[in-house]
């Protein structure tokens, strides 16, 4: 059986990939995606550790369920987001996020 | 309750004063009839204590209860001695006199005539405060008292510059000698223990000559502001400006002899070994000074006022000079008869002004004797007591300071030799310009005699200005307990004040003749100009003084405002702000990457604190 850490780790390197992604990159799209990515490694290392904690191969189901919602938030987000960057490229053309400074200038 | 009666002589003018003022300030008739009444009833009150009508010591009041031991509570309490009760005799008696006489004056005045009054009764509430005080702390509140009323009758045509800058003037003159005063009443706490009259007695036998003088010589401060001497008589020639009825009281008579008698006051109960000798000396010179100085100025002023201004500060440096030659009878004998003369000068003066519509410059009356002789008359009889003819009241007090100064010091006699002389010279000028020849101006020419209300008071204070100073009514009127007076005697004081007299008359005939001329035949040099300008002491003052402490005061304070409060707090932290505001504003650049990346490193510090320094529970 695959330890604990390996799956930590493994979730670890996904949301640093997914966190470096959504401050370096410019499209919005992708960033959206990196943000995507996020919620995954924490649902891995939530089913992981629920998987650690069980007791006798029952594995808790509490984290898995958090890990079903955080799912069908994701899936609503998704919804919202790309309807908001469908609409800022109707407005202006681009989905690159340096042009949202409207406030500062 | 008797014994307290007075008290009355406080309270009442209190009281009317402030009914005048909240109640009858729309009626001056009323508020000036409770006020005449008030200063009359008194005056009877003093005449009824001075025929030995009651004579209990009044309750004292305990002020400011000070509990811890070996500290002196303050309290107010009224001396009722022959010093005190005689002194208020000549406030009550002349503040009566002017009171009657303002009625006549102030007829037809536009002004506000009950603010008028009510301020006559504060002074005469404040005056009596200071003449019947049994501590220091109370002369004092009396003394600011005097200077607040003074102010408020100096300026009590406010509408005029002249008048609103000099009761600028003589609040703001007294208050340098009043600080050197409150200094000196401190002094005589810590020196004497205590500051009540009647207990400093005997205790300057063990004190150091040092500390005395300087305690004498601080509460002499308070003195040369109330008394106008010299440095700081710039005041009193100015407050002419005010009412003549209210010159006659406070500018003559009484407020200003009000530092005399807090002299006499603290040498009788100090004792004369507390005025050491440098201290009588210093008091003795100033005084002198005064005299000399006003007296020249004196010789040429044109304004009628003016001339018995100069004249009253010339005499008050008499008193002063008798009082640092430790001659306080002398000093009090000649208050006492210059109140009475003094005043009736004024008042004499004010009658001419009214009957010449307003007219103050001799040069341009003449001929008055013909057309009010009456005025003139009682006008002549205080100039006679002025530059003491004998027989008149002036002759024998200003004989009483001669003596005591031979006694003492010859330089000081021919000093008052000489002032004699001078005060001659410029009284006779004045009458024979304003009395004498025709009339030179038509307000001079119009002139009629004063109406009863003013007459009365004059010929009242005429007959005192012959009478008083002969020993059958001066032993029991002078405010001075066990005064004698002393018959004529014919001596050097007498023969040289009688030469100085006689130059004194002689030398103003043969300048001003019979009253013909136009012009002063003095004028025009550059001495009569000094004289005139009054030694331009009061410009170096002005240009000096008051501009160098304007101009460097305002140096200070524009720093102090510029540089401190604008520069250093105001825009100071203006300034912070904003540079801190810059040093932030990077943060909000408006990058969404930025915020992401601040976010990011937000949660990480978050997690690594929760995870490792927080204990788990």
């Amino acid at each position: 059986m695959t330890p604990l850490a390996h799956y930590l780790i493994f979730s670890g390197i996904l949301f640093s990939i997914g966190l470096a992604g959504v401050i370096i990159r410019k499209n919005i799209i992708v960033v959206f995606m990196c943000l995507e990515m996020m919620l995954s490694a924490a649902n891995i290392s939530l089913v992981a550790f629920s998987r650690a904690q069980g007791v006798n191969g029952i594995p808790v189901y509490d984290a898995q369920v958090l890990a079903l919602f955080i799912v069908a938030i994701a899936a609503a987000e998704v919804a919202i987001g790309l309807a908001l960057i469908v609409a800022m490229f109707r407005a202006r053309k681009s989905v690159e996020s340096s042009t949202l400074n409207t406030l500062k200038d | 309750m008797i014994h307290n009666l007075p008290w009355l002589f406080l309270l009442l003018p209190l009281i009317v004063a402030a009914i005048d003022w909240l109640w009858f300030s729309k009626c001056p008739r009323t508020a000036a009839t409770l006020s005449t009444l008030s200063a009359i009833a008194t005056f009877a009150l003093c005449v009824a204590y001075l025929n030995g009508w009651q004579t209990g010591t009044p309750d004292v009041y305990t002020w400011l209860p000070v509990a811890k031991e070996g500290m002196t509570s303050l309290s107010m309490g009224l001396v009722t001695d022959a010093l005190a009760m005689r002194m208020m005799l000549v406030v009550t008696g002349i503040g009566s006199l002017v009171h009657i006489f303002s009625i006549g004056y102030m007829k037809g005045d536009t002004s506000n005539l009950s603010r008028y009054f009510a301020g006559l009764s504060i002074f005469m509430f404040s005056m009596s405060t200071i003449v019947l005080a049994d501590n220091l702390a109370m002369t004092f509140i009396g003394w600011e008292m005097v200077g607040f009323s003074s102010y408020l009758l100096i300026g009590h045509w406010f509408n005029k510059d002249s008048a609103a800058d000099a009761a600028k003037k003589a609040f703001i003159t007294n208050r340098v000698g009043d600080f050197g005063f409150l200094i000196g009443i401190l002094l005589t706490l810590a020196v004497f223990g205590t500051i009540t009259f009647a207990e400093m007695g005997g205790k300057a036998a063990g004190i150091a000559p040092a500390l005395l003088t300087a305690t004498v010589i601080c509460l002499f401060c308070g003195a040369v502001g109330k008394s106008a001497q010299f440095p700081l008589h710039v005041w009193l020639p100015d407050a002419m400006e005010g009412p003549t009825p209210v010159s006659a009281l406070i500018h003559a008579a009484t407020m200003v002899a009000a530092g005399v008698y807090m002299l006499v006051r603290l040498q009788v109960s100090m004792g004369t070994e507390a005025f050491t000798e440098t201290a009588c000396i210093t008091i003795a010179s100033v005084g002198a000074i005064t005299a000399v100085l006003a007296a020249l100025m004196a010789l040429q002023q044109d304004d009628i006022k003016r001339v018995l201004a100069y004249s009253t500060l010339s005499q008050l440096g008499y008193m002063v000079m008798a009082v640092g030659l430790l001659a306080g009878e002398a000093a009090m004998f000649h208050l006492y008869t210059h109140a009475w003369f003094k005043a009736l000068l004024f008042l004499g003066a004010g009658a001419i002004i009214v009957c010449c519509h307003h007219e103050q410059d001799i040069w341009k009356m003449g001929g008055l004797a013909k057309r009010m002789p009456l005025t003139v008359l009682c006008f002549l009889m205080g100039t006679f007591a002025l530059i003491a003819i004998p027989g008149f009241s002036g002759f024998f007090s200003k004989e009483a300071i001669l003596h005591a100064a031979l006694e003492t010091s010859p330089v000081f006699f021919w000093i008052g030799a000489g002032v004699a002389a001078l005060t001659t010279f410029y009284m006779t000028r004045l009458c024979l310009v304003a009395f004498c020849g025709q009339a030179r101006d038509h307000g001079a020419a119009e002139a009629k005699e004063a109406g009863p209300t003013m007459l009365l008071p004059l010929l009242a204070l005429a007959v005192m200005a012959i009478i008083s100073g002969y020993g059958f009514i001066a032993d029991f009127l002078v405010p001075y307990a066990g005064f004698e007076a002393h018959g004529f005697e014919l001596g050097l004081p007498f023969y040289v004040s009688m030469g100085s007299l006689v130059l004194g008359l002689i030398a103003a005939f043969i300048v001003y003749g019979c009253g013909k001329r136009k012009t002063d035949p003095l004028a025009g040099n550059a001495l009569s100009t000094a004289l005139r300008k009054r030694l331009y002491i009061d410009s170096i003052y002005d240009k000096g003084l008051i501009g160098g402490i304007q101009e460097y005061g305002a140096q200070i304070i524009e720093f102090a405002d510029a540089a401190l409060i604008r520069g250093m707090i105001v825009q100071g932290f203006a300034w912070l702000t904003a540079k801190i505001g810059m040093l932030l504003s990077w943060i909000q650049n408006g990058s969404l990457r930025g915020y992401a990346l601040v976010a990011g490193i937000g949660i990480i510090i978050f997690m690594f604190i929760l995870a490792f320094t927080i204990p788990t529970i």
